[in-house]
């Protein structure tokens, strides 16, 4: 099979939808004529022109709102936002508008839009560039999450966001568009909703997902070493949340450690700790532990940065917790 | 622009009259709570309404506007019986009962609501706007929002862009002088909003919004221009509303004085004026309208007073367009 860039995996999936229905069009910051910020969007002007890959000027506010309006209209926007800190300021009309307008006109106007771009940390970028809100927006009824952590699962779920007639949520990372992965020549989509479990193991099961999830994998060479065998799952989707996936391994490990680059409080991993102890109660033989990042704003130095986030060492230490080793 | 005619002023003075005790209704039955959450009146305002359905295309052109939204859909075509019903909270709402007072939808009738964030909308209607360019469907797109609205970044963003993409748009801010209870002095350093368009070289002036053919007027050359792919117009319709922002206002911010100035240049009062004035109706027949009109409200009433309440599972069916979605559990 054929490898590719993650951002190749991203363009892939955008071209193809939009060669198959025109109503489909690309609308953020330096996605035309830049051909992205992170060309994730190379050669798409060429192709499709200006009428359907287009330039904005900087306010997140004005082209997201356009994007949910068009949609009111027959069109079904790929929104880039240049990173979801860049979100925020037009975080209204992602939460009171493409999150309710199905909703409060009784049905009728379902809102068929991708909101896209990078989420989390990238490097030394600070407080304001290092962020994750899979949260925030996984918290809201209305919008549905996935977060992919490889090109394969990128490319057939970004097909499937866009041909979805509900608002999506689809986060990337600065740091995995240059990931290389296998991708099939052909179409596929991949559905929305449905865990991976990228590893089978049969000690502890590690629920991760977006880019963080390789600090699990490097955990899980290493503690294979010590004879311990650990089932990773790729959540994909945040929202809705596989919840099926996540049990069933659970009640084969009877131990979970969540790996989840986000602040701590009320975060991902919390939700999952709430599900597993409701319906895997009495699979359980350890506490649950979640790894997440420090409770702080993102730090610039790299040894406070190396401090805040998550890592393999991490997981190891979890996973060793769990099994009382 | 169509003519105005005999039937135009016959026309506008029903259905203002109709908007107008539409309202009054609403209010009467919030007192008897069979109507709760915010309730913004259109009271004063109803030329606005009057004078852009003069000079829409109504077979394609769309409205949106905030949260003051009850008439503008019954003037789009909406059967104001599911308006009402609406505002009950009942399964034969507009909106089957999930939406309330702050929006009013209707697909059908080119009604695209009713939103409650003040300058939300804003956007929405360039991007309404944006979508039938798209699709090159020759429709025009009225947006509507108050002054208080006019303060939000929405507006800048979205006047940016709607100029530079030459929107099929026509921004319509309904000044009616007060943001809630802050005066629009009391918002800026200048108070003629209209020119906000100028930076951003949009076609914008003001205009008499206590008159319909005012109205038409203005609204006809704007959306003339967006039609022809001219792009965007903000036009600043001077209005009042003689009732509250929402239901629980005592409006100390102004006086009654103010409030009766206003009243004297009434929209329905002067196209009542000049139906008499031309002959264009008698006391008598106008009698027979005014009773009429409060027929069509009392059947509102009863309406959605007989209609049912929506079944609970109606608030799991219309979040999304996916059938099967997962909800979590929220009771034992």
């Amino acid at each position: 099979m054929r490898t590719i860039q993650f951002r190749e995996a991203i363009c892939e999936a955008m071209s193809e939808e939009m060669r198959r229905d025109e109503s489909v069009y690309l609308m953020g910051e330096e996605v035309a004529e830049y051909n992205g910020a992170y060309k994730a969007s190379k050669g798409m002007l060429d192709e499709f022109g200006a009428d359907r890959v287009i330039d904005t000027p900087i306010a997140e506010l004005g082209f997201g709102g356009i994007g949910v309006g068009s949609t009111m209209t027959g069109c079904r926007p790929i929104i880039e936002y240049m990173t979801f800190n860049f979100s925020l300021v037009g975080i209204d009309q992602i939460i009171n508008n493409a999150a309710k307008i199905r909703q409060m006109s009784g049905g009728q106007f379902p809102c068929p839009i991708v909101f896209r771009g990078p989420t989390g940390s990238a490097g030394q970028l600070g407080a304001t560039h290092s962020q994750a809100f899979e949260n925030w927006f996984a918290n809201t009824p209305g919008l549905k999450v996935v977060v992919p952590s490889n090109p394969y699962d990128a490319k057939g779920l970004l097909k499937a966001s866009i041909r979805d007639n509900d608002p999506v949520i689809f986060m990337e990372s600065e740091q995995m568009y240059g990931d290389k992965g296998e991708v099939p020549d052909g179409e596929y989509v991949l559905p929305i909703g449905v865990a991976d479990v990228k590893r089978e193991g049969t000690d502890v099961t590690i629920v991760s997902f977006g880019k963080i999830i390789k600090e699990a994998y490097k955990a899980a060479e290493e503690l294979e070493k010590d004879g311990i065998s650990c089932e990773i799952i790729d959540l994909r989707t945040v929202r809705p949340m596989d919840h099926k996936a996540i049990f069933d391994s659970v009640k084969k490990t009877n131990r979970l450690v969540i790996l989840e680059e986000a602040w701590p409080f009320g975060n991902v991993a919390t939700e999952i700790t709430y599900q597993v102890q409701e319906n895997c109660f009495d699979y359980l033989d350890a506490p649950i532990i979640k790894i997440n990042t420090a409770d702080t704003p993102a730090p610039y130095s790299p040894v406070l940065l190396k401090e805040w986030l998550p890592d393999h060492e991490d997981v190891v230490k979890a996973v060793k917790k769990v099994l009382y080793r | 622009m169509k003519k105005v005619t005999k039937e135009t002023y016959l026309n506008w003075y029903e259905e203002m009259l109709f908007w107008r005790k539409f309202e009054d209704k609403l209010a009467q039955v919030y007192i008897q709570q069979k109507v709760r959450g915010f309730l913004h009146l259109y009271n004063g305002q109803e030329a606005i309404l009057a004078g852009a359905l003069h000079v829409m295309d109504l077979s394609k052109d769309k409205m949106i506007t905030a949260y003051r939204n009850h008439v503008q859909p019954i003037g789009m075509g909406v059967d104001p019986k599911r308006v009402m019903a609406e505002l009950f909270g009942k399964a034969t709402g507009t909106s089957q009962g999930l939406g309330g007072s702050m929006h009013i939808f209707s697909k059908e009738k080119g009604f695209y609501g009713g939103h409650g964030i003040v300058g939300g909308q804003i956007p929405l209607g360039a991007g309404m706007a944006f979508g039938d360019k798209y699709h090159k469907r020759e429709a025009v797109t009225l947006c509507f929002f108050g002054d208080g609205a006019a303060r939000q970044g929405s507006l800048h963003e979205t006047f940016n862009m709607a100029m530079l993409w030459k929107l099929p748009v026509v921004f319509c801010v309904e000044n009616n002088g007060y943001a809630m209870g802050t005066s629009v002095k009391r918002t800026a350093n200048h108070e003629d909003i209209w020119k906000l368009g100028l930076g951003y070289e949009m076609p914008c002036g003001p205009v008499d919004a206590m008159n319909p053919v005012a109205v038409a007027e203005a609204m006809d050359e704007a959306i003339d221009r967006a039609r022809r792919g001219d792009g965007p117009t903000f036009l600043e319709l001077k209005t009042y509303r003689y009732r509250g922002h929402s239901m629980s206002d005592a409006q100390h911010y102004r006086t009654k004085d103010e409030v009766a100035e206003y009243q004297k240049i009434d929209p329905i009062v002067q196209v009542k004026d000049i139906l008499l004035e031309k002959k264009y109706a008698t006391e008598k027949e106008i009698k027979i309208i005014d009773k009429r009109v409060k027929e069509r409200v009392a059947e509102c009433e009863k309406f959605a007073d007989e209609s049912p309440y929506p079944d609970k599972s109606v608030m799991y069916d219309v979040v999304y367009e996916q059938e099967d979605y997962p909800f979590l559990s929220h009771k034992l």
